[in-house]
């Protein structure tokens, strides 16, 4: 069981992680820092309007394979993987 | 018969012919097929059901529409519905499917070792998926009356004799097949004219990137940076700007559209069918690119419906449309209701102001957005009839998850779980089979003669799971120490202060009485929505929970054993699916 502390304490920064970055590009570039950023353009789209309909969901995908792949390779390091 | 009626039948009619093939191919056998389709679904397959299972007619026809109109404020529900799944991903779902059990309620009494928790359970899930249902009955109905003429009761008839036979006799199997056919539809449905208009308007047949490309009439103008400027010309919220509500406001709606969507339970009792963790884990991962597929094109479907009709009303600046030249789908969705003209000012033209004195169109139902698009752009009329299909698709597949939801709460939890635990196999398929349809008559019945409050239904909906179900599940997992009486005592706070605060303002809510689902149009005047409560209710139900473990003690340590084995892939007791 001890192993097996390790591997959750490991996985809890994982997510810690991967939920900053949910945070940032969704109600940080998305909402509350809208504004300054939509000074900026990428193409026809001010910068925060692209996050707050594009951009972020294209992160949350990111984030959600990222988290796996690296828990799989979590799983395998504490030998853990499911057969 | 015409043409589009006649494209429309083989489209809609079509479909269902493949959901039942796949219905008959798809037979439940058993009780672990019947409510896990066995648990051998792969991730890739699971991912497009997810995808069917979550996106509703609401996502499909309302929330294109909701974005044409509310611009850069509908931000939210995209947010919302898609960051849900990160939480999910992250939070529930793979925990949830190593412990291995059959529904969400049974996750519950087992990490709390309570009946009552279990009970309590099982009247929010089925509060929860009821109201929801409501919706995609009358979604149903709709599309039917709408594309085909037919009688709406008929067609919420004919829609519910289509969700028994491949829902009853297939089970959570034979839903997760026909999820499967019905997202490959819906997606091609909402994709296709999508990128039809895209291409007329930009030239760019992605309509990710037409959203964010020049117009096409050789101006060299952007397509936002033009719709910005008929809109505000008009009086209107400048469309990338224009915020719902405050911006504090949009962070609590937001926050509960995510919280919410993590714990509605018919989505994540679909983690339950696939065969590990892993795959737990990388399905949502495929569910949220098909979930995005849709969501990353709605923004474009409803800033370019907003300059398509903003374009037939008023072609040049000041020079407006003949009333008696109208379009011909303009007239169509006339006879329906949804769209009023009102000749203020008698010279025959259409005014389409944001001023309320002189706007001259008083009613236009945001949910046609979506259906009316392509006769707007002047689409072929297959296309048209897909769109019908699609909406179909759309409605069909989340009834039929939210159906099975309740049927295995009640039939799983509430008479093999706590009232007659003695049950055979045999007689709990057969249970849950009668549930089922008794059901698919209880939601038809008041998709018929819908209640009062139908239009706050939806919001009812993500608030109580979002105050109820989400936290009990996270608390379970993430705090070992959580115990029984605590969750309790918890989930009933929440779910009580949000219900309270959603009655207290149905009166206020505005309630367009025919839309498909409603409900996600407070009254923006008192402060947070009720649809944004939800938030609030969760960090409530944390609290509670927290301070009464607080006071009476954590759980017993073999419970918390129980959580070190589910918080681990492999190793430990695994008691996947043994019954």
């Amino acid at each position: 069981m001890e192993n097996n502390s390790s591997y959750w304490q490991e996985n809890l920064r994982i997510i810690t992680t991967c939920l900053i970055i949910w945070f940032v590009v969704s109600y940080g570039f998305g909402l509350v820092l809208v504004e300054p950023l939509n000074a900026i353009r990428l193409g026809g789209y001010k910068l925060g309007f692209w996050f707050a309909q594009q951009g972020s969901i294209v992160t949350f995908v990111a984030l959600v394979f990222w988290y796996s792949f690296k828990m799989n390779r979590l799983d395998k390091e504490h030998g853990i993987e499911e057969s | 018969m015409d043409e589009l009626k006649l494209y429309t039948y083989i489209a809609v009619f079509g479909s269902f012919g493949l959901y039942f093939a796949i219905a008959w191919w798809a037979r439940a056998g058993s009780t672990k097929e019947f409510y896990v389709a066995g648990g051998g679904i792969g991730p890739l397959q699971n991912g497009m059901a997810i995808a069917a299972d979550w996106m509703s007619a609401a996502s499909f026809i309302s929330m294109a529409g909701l974005i044409a109109f509310l611009g850069y404020g509908g931000s939210v529900f995209l947010m919302g519905w898609t960051g849900g799944y990160v939480l999910l991903a992250m939070l529930l779902a793979p925990y949830m499917r190593k412990h291995g059990k059959f529904t969400v309620p049974e996750f519950i009494s087992d990490r709390y070792y309570s009946k009552t928790a279990r009970i309590v359970a099982v009247v929010c899930l089925i509060i929860a998926s009821l109201t929801y249902i409501i919706g995609q009955m009358k979604g149903v109905g709709v599309a039917f009356s709408r594309f085909l003429e037919v009688d709406y009761g008929l067609g919420l008839g004919i829609g519910m004799g289509v969700v028994w036979v491949y829902a009853v006799l297939g089970g959570m199997k034979g839903i997760t097949y026909t999820q499967i056919a019905q997202y490959v539809v819906l997606i091609f449905a909402y994709t296709i004219p999508a990128i039809f208009i895209s291409m007329q308007l930009t030239g760019n047949p992605i309509p990710q990137l037409g959203l964010g490309s020049t117009l096409a009439d050789g101006s060299g103008v952007y397509l936002l940076d033009k719709l910005d400027m008929v809109v505000t010309d008009l009086g209107f919220k400048e469309y990338t700007t224009g915020q719902l509500g405050n911006n504090a406001n949009m962070i609590a709606y937001t926050l509960s559209l995510m919280i919410g969507t993590a714990g509605l339970p018919h989505v994540i009792m679909r983690f339950f069918t696939v065969p590990s963790v892993k795959a737990a884990r990388s399905s949502a991962g495929y569910a949220l690119v098909f979930i995005a597929l849709l969501y990353t094109v709605a923004p474009a479907v409803g800033a370019m419906a907003r300059l398509n009709l903003m374009n037939t009303i008023e072609p040049t600046a000041g020079e407006n449309l003949v009333y008696e030249e109208r379009p011909q789908w303009f007239k169509d969705w006339e006879k329906t209701g949804l769209l009023k003209f009102e000749d203020k000012n008698n010279d025959g033209k259409i005014q389409y102001t944001a001023d309320k004195a002189t706007n001259e169109m008083v009613k236009v139902d945001r949910d046609i957005m979506v259906l009316a698009n392509p006769a707007i752009a002047n689409l072929p009329n297959w296309v048209i009839a897909l769109v019908a299909a699609g909406g179909l698709a759309a409605a069909l597949s989340t009834a039929a998850g939210l159906l099975l939801a309740i049927s295995s709460s009640i039939s799983h939890d509430l008479m093999k779980g706590v009232l007659t635990p003695d049950l055979s196999e045999k007689s709990e398929l057969l249970a849950g089979r009668i549930v089922m349809t008794v059901a698919i008559l209880v939601s038809g019945y008041l998709g018929l003669n819908p209640p009062g409050f139908a239009a706050g239904t939806v919001a009812l909906a993500f608030g109580l799971a979002a105050s109820s179900i989400f936290p009990a599940l996270m608390m379970g997992i993430f705090s070992r120490k959580m115990s029984g009486t605590a969750a309790i005592w918890g989930m009933c706070s929440g779910i009580g202060i949000t219900m309270l605060y959603v009655f207290m303002h149905k009166g206020i809510m505005f309630i367009p009485g025919t839309s498909f689902l409603g409900g996600f149009e407070p009254n923006w005047f008192f402060g947070i929505s009720p649809n944004a409560f939800g938030a609030v209710g969760a960090a409530i139900n944390f609290a509670v929970a927290f301070a009464v473990c607080r006071v009476t003690g954590p759980a017993p340590v073999e419970i918390q054993h129980m959580v070190d084995n589910f918080r681990t892939p492999a190793g430990g007791v695994n008691a996947a699916h043994d019954h």
